[in-house]
């Protein structure tokens, strides 16, 4: 699987980006041990300029490299956080849903319809305005829009796997319906919905960043979004500031997605070479 | 969407079939699809009730705030609003002023909800349409040549291209769009939906919004560039695979004709589809790129009733646009019934 998996280059392109990533936001303590907050040098100090600030100053006078490396930091977290969360919530409804059948399934569904009927990023905003900017609650906001795909893709799944013999065989030698749900069905259908979770993290990274971006982050967290607002002030004079940050973004997204891509890759040749 | 699929032997004739039959079903169609949406509503409109309950204040607040009034009105207005009852009164009193189409009162703007709303509810619907117009007749075509010929050099290139740009949040390709052409080359405006106050009317006015349109339909709209792109292309590589293909071939029809009659019109219906699933996405995202660029949308307006705490305005904004979200995907659905035949006909028979 993993010699199938580095043997396409698109799939080596994301694990090395994503690996600098984790790198990156593991180090940020040891190597930026200030506060990224806090004023490190003069005011807009350009990049290249003093070697103990590489790439300069932002309009506050804090290192941008500093807040690159922390920012990966919460990026990185809140977004497996809440793809993490989504998927969790996702495949448990899905489960209940698909195996329950009936009543209860059609509850759930229409829960379902109606989440994706808001629009997410609105739901998001409505959230945390509701119940205070903090790390925590910016999970739960992004994976309050998140969570219904999985839950669709776990039921569909479920459905189809229920009718399968040794699901009969579970029920015929008296096993709980909740085991069967749990311990014989759920494991069975998480395939597709893992295939998708790099679909759900990157998702989950950019919406974090677009809520960071209008202000709604954590404010005692340097997230890239909140850098890319705070450098649109002196975009005419610095747009370097708001430009940086950004690549950093895209570049943990494009790898998030590739090495999405190199695995469901990998694993539909394996499939087919069985 | 369980009846999509379903159908006899009889729908095969039905493209044959007088046209009062389909407006017939389409009708039938749109019925099935309104009453399917009442209890999504119904939910959308229970969550928007506990959040305003979560949320600090309650209606006649917001109404005291923007209007004014002392105490012993207050009180009078919390009695006959039906706001000074136990949860399940309050919740009873939403859904009843709801169905008179009162949204409440906005703290920020100090006039009913609904008005705001409506109000902003234009601009944004020219965002999105162009931005879905763009995306869609662009991200198509795109998706034809790259899947006309499946792992050539163009196809590749273009698929690690729609990949790339799929990786890159609007808000920030707004920000590079506006480095490139309105401080470096000065060709866009920076904001807004037009010259303020220019005294320009008809064709010089519509030319105007155009210019200040083309940064935030190109930030919003790329991303979904990328997405049809790419589903087109993936749609075409199973349709390529399947017999009428081969069957054209064997009667020697020419490559071009093959691709685009037959490969590309079967791999757009997918896409018709995803025009109704990506409308609550663009719905969301226009509302970093009108807050980028002060476009006096639905968007901005969400972002300004956060920076001012105004959570009945919020909560309205949410319910309009899933009433908004609704009405796209039945006019999706009744498009697709129109394009495709088959669907809706289980429905319109039982």
């Amino acid at each position: 699987m993993s010699r199938l998996f580095l043997r396409s280059p698109e799939a080596v392109a994301g694990t090395i980006i994503l690996a600098l990533l984790v790198a990156m936001a593991l180090a940020a303590p040891w190597l930026f041990p200030r506060d990224p907050l806090a004023i490190a040098g003069p005011a807009m100090l350009p990049p290249f300029q003093d070697w103990t600030i590489p790439l300069g100053t932002d309009r506050l006078g804090r290192d941008v490299l500093s807040g690159l490396f922390h920012g990966a930091r919460t990026s990185l977290a809140v977004g497996l956080a809440a793809a993490a969360t989504s998927i969790v919530v996702g495949v448990l409804v899905g489960t209940i849903a698909g195996f329950a059948g009936g009543w209860v399934d059609e509850v759930l569904m229409r829960v379902t319809d109606a989440f994706q009927t808001v629009p997410g990023f609105l739901l998001a905003l409505a959230f945390v305005s509701v119940a205070g900017p903090s790390l925590g609650v910016v999970v739960v906001a992004i994976a309050l829009g998140a969570w219904t795909q999985p839950a669709r893709i776990t039921r569909a799944e479920v459905l189809s796997i229920r009718e399968r013999d040794y699901v009969a065989g579970a029920r015929v030698i008296g096993m709980h319906p909740a085991e069967i749900a749990f311990r014989e069905v759920l494991p069975n259908a998480l395939p597709p919905v893992l295939a998708l979770s790099s679909v759900i993290v990157a998702a989950a990274v950019l919406t974090e960043a677009a809520l960071s971006f209008l202000g709604l982050g954590d404010p005692n967290r340097v997230t890239w979004g909140g850098m890319i607002a705070e450098g649109r002030a002196v975009l005419r004079s610095a747009p370097f500031l708001s430009i940086v940050p950004g690549i950093a973004l895209v570049l943990t997204v494009l790898g998030v997605y590739l090495v999405g891509e190199g695995a469901v890759e990998a694993s539909a040749v394996k499939r087919g070479n069985a | 969407m369980s009846g999509r699929t379903e159908g006899g032997a009889k729908e095969r004739g039905l493209s044959f079939r007088p046209k009062s039959y389909r407006m017939n079903r389409a009708l039938r169609l749109i019925r099935r699809r309104l009453l399917g949406a009442l209890p999504v509503l119904l939910i959308v409109v229970v969550g928007s009730f506990l959040l305003l309950e979560a949320a600090p204040g309650d209606a006649v607040d917001a109404y005291a705030v923007s209007l004014g009034g002392d105490a012993g009105m207050i009180a009078a207005l919390r009695e006959a609003w039906g706001l000074d009852g136990t949860p399940f009164a309050r919740l009873t009193a939403y859904l009843w002023s709801l169905l008179h189409l009162d949204l409440g009162q906005s703290v920020a703007f100090s006039r009913p909800v609904l008005d705001v709303v409506l109000e902003r509810l234009p601009n944004t619907l020219l965002l999105m349409g162009a931005a879905t117009a763009l995306s869609f007749a662009l991200g198509s075509a795109l998706g034809i040549v790259a899947g006309s010929r499946p792992g050539s050099f163009r196809d590749r290139f273009l698929s690690i291209g729609s990949l790339a740009l799929y990786a890159v949040p609007g808000f920030w390709l707004g920000l590079v769009l506006v480095v490139i052409f309105t401080v470096q080359l000065r060709w866009l405006p920076l904001s807004g939906m037009e010259t303020i106050a220019s005294g320009k009317t008809g064709f010089g006015r519509a030319l105007d919004i155009a210019r200040h349109l083309v940064l935030p339909v190109a930030s919003l709209g790329f991303l979904y560039l990328a997405l049809y792109l790419r589903m087109m292309r993936a749609g075409m590589a199973e349709v390529w695979r399947m017999d009428f293909v081969l069957a054209g071939r064997a009667r020697g029809l020419s490559r071009s004709r093959i691709v685009l009659r037959h490969v590309a019109r079967n791999a757009l219906l997918p896409l018709v589809t995803m025009l109704g699933l990506q409308s609550a996405g663009m719905l969301g995202g226009s509302v970093v790129i009108e807050s980028l660029f002060a476009i006096p949308g639905l968007g901005r307006l969400a972002q300004e009733a956060v920076g001012a705490r105004d959570t009945p305005l919020l909560i309205g904004i949410i319910l309009v646009s899933a009433v908004l979200v609704i009405a796209v995907n039945l006019l999706v659905d009744i498009a697709y019934a129109m394009l495709d035949p088959r669907v809706g006909a289980g429905e319109a028979q039982a």
